[in-house]
């Protein structure tokens, strides 16, 4: 029975995330905008409240549950609603706090989620409670992360990673980082394995910090990785380098975090348009539902047409999230809510900028803050063009070699 | 010999000397002066496309088939607890018969309709045995569906306008009618119009809101409709409607003296009521035309639903939803046909799908109309839920203005000149697609 609505379910979950967004994210999102690098305490307390409240589960950030299809997923009729769709949820409701602090949030990392999705159980063991970052971006080496340099050579028991990460989120802070590796540059992508690194291995070490057009709150780590010697049961999956199945399981993880990253794309937006319809209220523009839009103000036709396209892109979140839970193939979906969230909240948050004049534009509202940090979004996990270049694969049945 | 070397038949110099008389009428100030330039602009267009106004088509006789107490309503679905994007088994089944339907009867006759400006009565009685013009009908008065289903609703219309967007407006009209006499008919209404909607000869029907008017607003019409002794008195002009030629019966939505915009049922055949064609850039199976109304007497009982205001917005709002519909069909429509074409073509010694400005265009097709659907889904879910759904009609709408009609254009651009030329179906889409942000009730969900 088609329903689009927010299941009751959930309304507890959201609502938890709210008080946290309005309570401890907003209160402290302009402090860590402003003193970039400076770590964000609070987020500890944040964090142990998270774990106590539900293991490390839903209410949470990126590397949250919802990366394993696990069966436990509840609902009736063959219908669920599960993991997947409670941690987009949250993390929209999170991000409508703050987006920077939610990729700061101890212990959700995206190595997490990376660990969560293929790890044993002897690593789940050895790893789990820690903080993960992920490292697989590189100089030479972003959208075309079959590109990457990085080596590891087995040696004994020890795998020995050699080469240079950029762009590790939370990179500094995290115990691990989940690094991307070649074991024989000359087998392409599938010799690309995950390893974990921890963070004081010395053989890992940080080159630099980046400052940023947005997202401040949240570290971004650059390392160099010289002969950095990790133990043989690092290695993340299958050692074996199966040229058929190719990227499998790395890239695996992406479907499952696609659909997060369009939730913090939605969560933006709303803050955005929220904090614009009440400027708009306060300047006398009344939105009127049942009245056209052009005959309605062009600031209210403007407002219209945003959260048209939020609308548009939060629905597409949350089917992809929606399949995930219910074992359907989403590969497309994800990309596809990605790419409409990712520039759906750059669009609006700098729509909202332009309508609220000088207001938007300056430091004592967060407009300005929202439409530096969405860029981001329209970048990290896939960017736009990527995401648009795996929906027409998939929809145009091509090879990465055909279209290119 | 002429100026520029091309020679001239006598028969075109004659047709040169009543052009040249013409404009220099045109040119002069004496139709300005005496008022008159546009009534005689409007009948050389009409005198040059031959006589176009003309009397309503003549009404059966609509009898009550027994008397209701009170009127008879569909109740509205439960609340739903879980996000679901799966119809249920009875609305997958009326999709699955309507897609086939679409697919093996409307896509083949759609260009010949598109170029007739009519739609085979065959097929027009075909989709109506599918039951299309009966989802609004209680079940008292013989109706298919205990519970409002717009979803319902809009899964049809998005299935046959995946075949034709104008053969599908044709065929929903009186659907149209039905459901607003269905939803807000007094019991006298309901007990007289709706039986003939549900046998085998359902009559077309209209239901006129859109006004000719640049900026039209459905909540403040120029249609007026005064009270005259016990009955009403209506004067306006409503545009678009489908087979206006061969409607016996309108819902028209008028400015009511004392109660604001309102709907009133009206028989075709009576005086003050005349119909002009109104031949448009799409929808042209449709054989769209105006409804003229002048000093249209009807009686008080015509009114619906009391005027109450709620009913007249809900009705606005559930056509907004059902324009959506048919946008999603046809940007479905657009997004099938390009994907084997772009793969096909070949320029530079490849398929042109293998260029990303060609392979985006289809990203972004697939993007916005899978978005375009699921806002329109959401509106229809809380109509049936019976939550507010005004918001959600009015997001669903944006889309459809704006995406649907990105896509429309988007489908002829991958086509190139080929998608310029009617031997492929992009150009009617691109046409039609602008309908669904132009129109204005004309369907219901």
């Amino acid at each position: 029975m088609i329903n689009l609505e927010t299941p009751k379910k959930f309304k507890p979950l959201v609502s938890q995330a709210h008080q946290v967004a309005t309570e401890v994210l907003r209160p402290i999102s302009r402090k860590y905008d402003a003193e970039e690098h400076a770590y964000p305490k609070e987020l500890d307390m944040l964090a142990a409240v998270i774990e106590g409240v539900n293991e490390g589960g839903e209410l949470g950030g990126a590397g949250a549950g919802g990366v394993r299809r696990d069966s436990e997923n509840g609902g009736d009729e063959g219908n669920r609603n599960g993991s997947n769709m409670a941690t987009v949820l949250s993390i929209i409701e999170m991000c409508w706090g703050d987006v920077g602090l939610l990729l700061s949030l101890p212990n959700q990392g995206l190595g997490n989620s990376a660990i969560a999705s293929v790890a044993n159980e002897e690593q789940l063991e050895l790893y789990g409670g820690k903080w993960a970052a992920m490292a697989i971006t590189e100089p030479e080496a972003g959208s075309d992360s079959a590109a990457i340099r990085t080596t590891a050579e087995l040696d004994g028991d020890e795998y020995v990673l050699n080469g240079e990460k950029i762009f590790v989120t939370s990179g500094d802070r995290a115990d691990l980082i989940v690094v991307w590796a070649s074991l024989d540059r000359s087998k392409g992508r599938a010799a690309i394995k995950s390893f974990i690194v921890e963070r004081d291995n010395p053989g890992l070490k940080l080159d630099r910090l980046e400052h940023k057009l947005g997202i401040r709150a949240s570290d971004t780590a650059n390392f160099i990785l010289q002969d950095c010697r990790v133990p043989k049961e690092a290695l993340l999956g299958s050692p074996e380098i199966d040229t058929k199945r190719g990227f499998g399981g790395v890239m695996q993880t992406f479907d499952n975090t696609r659909p997060l990253v369009g939730a913090m794309a939605v969560g933006v937006t709303r803050a955005a348009l929220e904090e614009t319809q009440r400027l708009l209220t306060e300047a006398g523009v009344e939105l009127d539902d049942d009245a056209p839009a052009f005959s309605q103000s062009a600031a209210a036709a403007r407002f219209l047409e945003m959260e048209a396209d939020y609308e548009a892109a939060r629905l597409l979140t949350l089917q992809a999230a929606w399949m995930a839970d219910n074992g359907k193939p989403n590969s497309l979906q994800a990309s596809m809510a990605k790419a409409k969230a990712g520039r759906t909240c750059v669009d609006v948050t700098l729509g909202c900028v332009e309508l609220c004049g000088s207001v938007g534009y300056g430091e004592n509202e967060l407009l300005e803050k929202w439409a530096r940090d969405a860029k981001i979004l329209d970048l990290f996990e896939g960017t736009q063009q990527i995401q648009l270049l795996i929906v027409a694969r998939q929809l145009l049945g091509k090879t990465s070699a055909e279209l290119r | 010999m002429n100026e520029n070397g091309t020679k001239v038949s006598a028969g075109d110099r004659g047709m040169g000397i009543a052009l040249r008389s013409l404009n220099r009428l045109a040119g002069s100030t004496l139709l300005d002066r005496v008022g008159i330039r546009k009534p005689f602009e409007r009948m050389i267009f009409s005198t040059t496309k031959g006589g176009f106004r003309s009397a309503t088509a003549a009404a059966r006789t609509f009898k009550a088939a027994q008397t209701l107490g009170k009127p008879a309503r569909q109740r509205s679905g439960k609340t739903r607890d879980l996000f679901d994007l799966s119809p249920d088994d009875e609305q997958q089944m009326f999709q699955e018969a309507v897609r086939d339907f679409a697919a093996e009867k409307v896509r083949p006759a759609a260009g010949d309709a598109d170029a007739k400006r009519a739609v085979p009565g065959e097929l027009l009685d075909q989709a109506n045995e599918l039951g299309i013009n009966m989802l609004g009908v209680p079940a008292e008065l013989e109706g298919v569906m205990e519970e409002q289903s717009a979803a319902a609703g809009v899964l049809i219309a998005e299935a046959l306008a995946h075949g034709d967007m104008g053969i599908a407006y044709a065929a929903l009209s009186p659907g149209a009618v039905a459901t607003a006499i269905g939803r807000w008919g007094t019991a006298d209404q309901e007990s007289t119009y709706l039986p003939a909607f549900t046998g085998e000869d359902t009559p077309a029907a209209a239901l006129a809101v859109l006004e000719p008017a640049a900026l039209f607003n459905p909540f403040e019409l120029a249609t007026k409709a005064r009270r005259d002794g016990g009955d009403w008195v209506i004067d306006g002009t409503k545009s678009l409607l489908a087979r206006a030629q061969d409607c016996e019966l309108f819902v028209v939505a008028a400015e009511a003296e004392g109660i604001g915009p309102a709907l009133f049922v009206i028989e075709s055949g009576g005086d003050g009521l005349a119909i002009e064609d109104e031949p448009a850039m799409g929808l042209r199976p449709a054989a769209t035309g105006r409804l003229v109304l002048d000093g249209a007497r009807v009686p008080a009982g015509a009114l619906m639903a009391e005027g109450e205001p709620g009913a007249y917005a809900e009705c606005v709002q559930r056509s907004r939803i059902a324009w959506c519909a048919l946008a999603v069909g046809t940007s479905q429509a657009v997004l099938d046909y390009v994907i084997p074409y772009v793969n096909e073509r070949t320029a530079f010694g490849e398929p042109i799908s293998n260029r990303q400005a060609v392979a985006f265009a289809v990203s972004n097709i697939k993007i916005e109309s899978d978005a375009m659907r699921l806002v329109t889904y959401r509106a229809a879910s809380r109509a049936d839920q019976g939550k507010d759904f005004g918001h959600q009609a009015a997001l669903a709408r944006r889309l459809s203005a704006a995406k649907g009609m990105q896509i429309g254009s988007d489908g002829v651009q991958l086509l190139g000149g080929h998608g310029f030329v009617k031997e492929h179906p992009v150009e009617r889409w691109y046409r039609d697609l602008r309908a669904a942000g132009v129109m204005e009730g004309a369907l219901l969900v």
